[in-house]
């Protein structure tokens, strides 16, 4: 039966560089897939092609094209991204240079547009999924609108060639499931093969997610070598049949349980993953590992995809101001708390116009609040934050100075003091009828 | 007995809701999560931090249940004022459940 090997070199935007390379020299892989778009990253990306249009492409595209670009082309790798972002024509373009740079010849790369639907967004009011609110709510506030491609625009840019494949938005397993479709010829409404495909990717999308990252808890669950973790290959055969692995002396670990953490992983219900290809069903999966660092995982399946794609809508929500100072010694949760009403107070006399504020006492009641706070003695160490939603940056800067203020002003022994404002770009979802978003292909010949 | 002794745990997040799945470490062990680990328990365990629903899936195959929580991050990722925006450290608060000990059948 028919196979290939998919490595996943990056889980995130900001995602180490060097698991890639090792993936594309010792990986004996077939696709290089870098995810690197979380919800809002296309957002803020919008905003830096409106600042220079030939920017607004994910700012570490050419660190990690750099490091792999002429080992894939020696060995015939194909390389799929998002890392286009709010501009995979201007990604392709990039990576054209870099290619020239490397002295790389006869390099095809693929961009993919038409995922930006602000248009049509503003066109007409369309449903909040999470507020049930309208998008003329947030009015001219909206700074972008992306559309939620499938597979079809980089199994089409494959056809066509592409050595390299630059998305902006596309659904995360999308990106792996292209290569599939390409390589075995599943039909589009293969609900099944295509639920299989689906595992595959969401296995992989997060990286070091299924080797072992985001896992050790010394001493329960132990993890060697995450500093120098592999990243996931997954070896996919005709029938949708997935081995998870990685590179033989690489850190990290594949076992069932890294598996079935990654499996569940932004999972709500397993039986109806929303997917533009596919719903796919999860309920059935099964994992069994056959070797070291190998786990075999079937029983995924699919149903009839809806008619909508997920669109995320970004949008200037607030601006949020926040200060943090820390006490140490006998005493330091006490002196942490007065500081605290200090702060409070300061916010009130100065009349500072907030919409939210929090006060934390890191190290005690930050994460979970009281209720699951720390019970017993005191810490050695306490560190506050303050922190508050505004409708301005003026506004915003000014919690943290009442929080720096504390140095001179506030309990005795305040150290390490540091604030922040900054303009917040949230992001909502609505949902599109198909026929509204439409994708087109490029190639670049480098 | 702790959750943690019988099964491990990740969160997720997607907006303002939050996913937490608890896999048992012995298959063996699974339905008694399942008798013990309840939604109605979870929500009651993140009282103050969960404003919406807790709704429970089970995946026997995997011996995991998966608790999705609304309304669960301070008004989502993108715009909480929580230091841990992701709720990330989440599962690790699940696991200090208390699970009641059962006579060996």
């Amino acid at each position: 039966m028919k196979s290939i090997r998919i490595g996943s070199g990056a889980g995130y935007s900001g995602d180490r560089i060097e698991p890639a390379v090792e993936l594309a020299e010792k990986g004996d892989i077939d696709y290089l897939v870098f995810e690197c778009l979380a919800e809002r990253t296309i957002a803020l990306a919008q905003q830096a092609k409106m600042k220079n249009p030939a920017l607004g492409y994910d700012p570490l595209l050419e660190p990690r094209m750099r490091a792999v670009l002429a080992t894939c082309k020696a060995k015939g790798i194909k390389i799929v991204t998002n890392m286009g972002a709010a501009n995979p024509e201007a990604g392709a373009r990039k990576t054209a240079e870099i290619a020239k740079s490397l002295g790389l010849t006869g390099l095809k790369i693929a961009a993919v547009s038409g995922d930006d639907v602000i248009e049509a967004i503003r066109e007409t009011p369309h449903r909040l999924e999470e507020t049930g609110g309208s998008t003329t709510d947030l009015g001219n506030r909206i700074v972008s609108a992306n559309a939620y491609f499938g597979t079809a625009p980089i199994v089409e840019a494959l056809a066509q060639g592409a050595d390299v494949v630059i998305t902006g938005r596309a659904a995360d397993p999308a990106l792996f499931m292209a290569p599939l479709i390409r390589e075995f010829g599943w039909a589009v409404d293969d609900w099944d093969k295509l639920g299989k495909g689906t595992v595959v990717g969401h296995l992989l999308e997060c990286a070091g997610q299924v080797t072992g990252g985001y896992f050790a808890d010394p001493g329960v669950k132990d993890v060697e070598g995450l500093g120098r973790l592999g990243f996931p290959i997954g070896e996919v055969s005709e029938d949708g049949t997935l081995v998870v692995t990685k590179v033989d002396g690489s850190g990290g670990k594949v076992t069932p349980q890294t598996v079935k953490e990654q499996l569940l992983y932004e999972l709500h219900d397993p039986k109806n993953y929303f997917q533009p290809d596919v719903v796919a069903d999860f309920s059935a999966v099964a994992v069994e590992e056959i070797g070291p660092d190998q786990v075999r995982v079937t029983g995924g399946t699919g149903r009839e995809r809806t008619g909508t794609l997920k669109v995320s809508v970004g949008y200037i929500d607030s601006y949020v101001g926040e200060g943090q100072i820390s006490y140490a010694g006998p005493g330091a949760v006490a002196r942490g708390k007065l500081a605290l009403d200090i702060v409070r107070e300061r916010l009130a006399l100065m009349q500072v116009k907030t919409t939210e504020l929090r006060f934390d006492l890191i190290g005690i009641d930050s994460l979970h609040g009281q209720a699951r706070g720390a019970t017993g003695a005191d810490p050695y160490e306490v560190r506050i934050r303050v922190t508050g939603r505004t409708d301005t940056l003026a506004e915003a800067v000014k919690i943290g100075n009442e929080v720096e203020t504390l140095y001179t002003n506030g309990p005795a022994g305040g150290g390490g003091a540091f604030k922040s404002a900054r303009e917040v770009v949230a992001v909502q979802s609505v949902l599109l009828p198909r026929a509204l978003v439409g994708s087109s292909v490029r190639i670049l010949e480098a | 007995m702790k959750l943690r002794q019988l099964a491990h745990s990740r969160t997720g997040d997607k907006g303002n809701t939050s996913n937490i799945s608890v896999i048992a470490y012995d298959a063996k062990d699974w339905e008694r999560l399942c008798r013990h680990v309840t939604a109605e328990r979870v929500k009651t365990h993140f009282a103050g931090i969960v404003k919406g629903d807790v709704v429970r899936y089970e995946l026997p195959r995997i011996a995991a249940l998966n608790f999705v929580m609304y309304q669960a991050l301070g008004g989502g990722v993108t715009r909480t004022l929580a230091l841990d925006a992701h709720g990330k450290s989440l599962s690790s608060a699940l696991l200090d459940l208390d699970v009641p000990d059962e006579e060996q059948a």
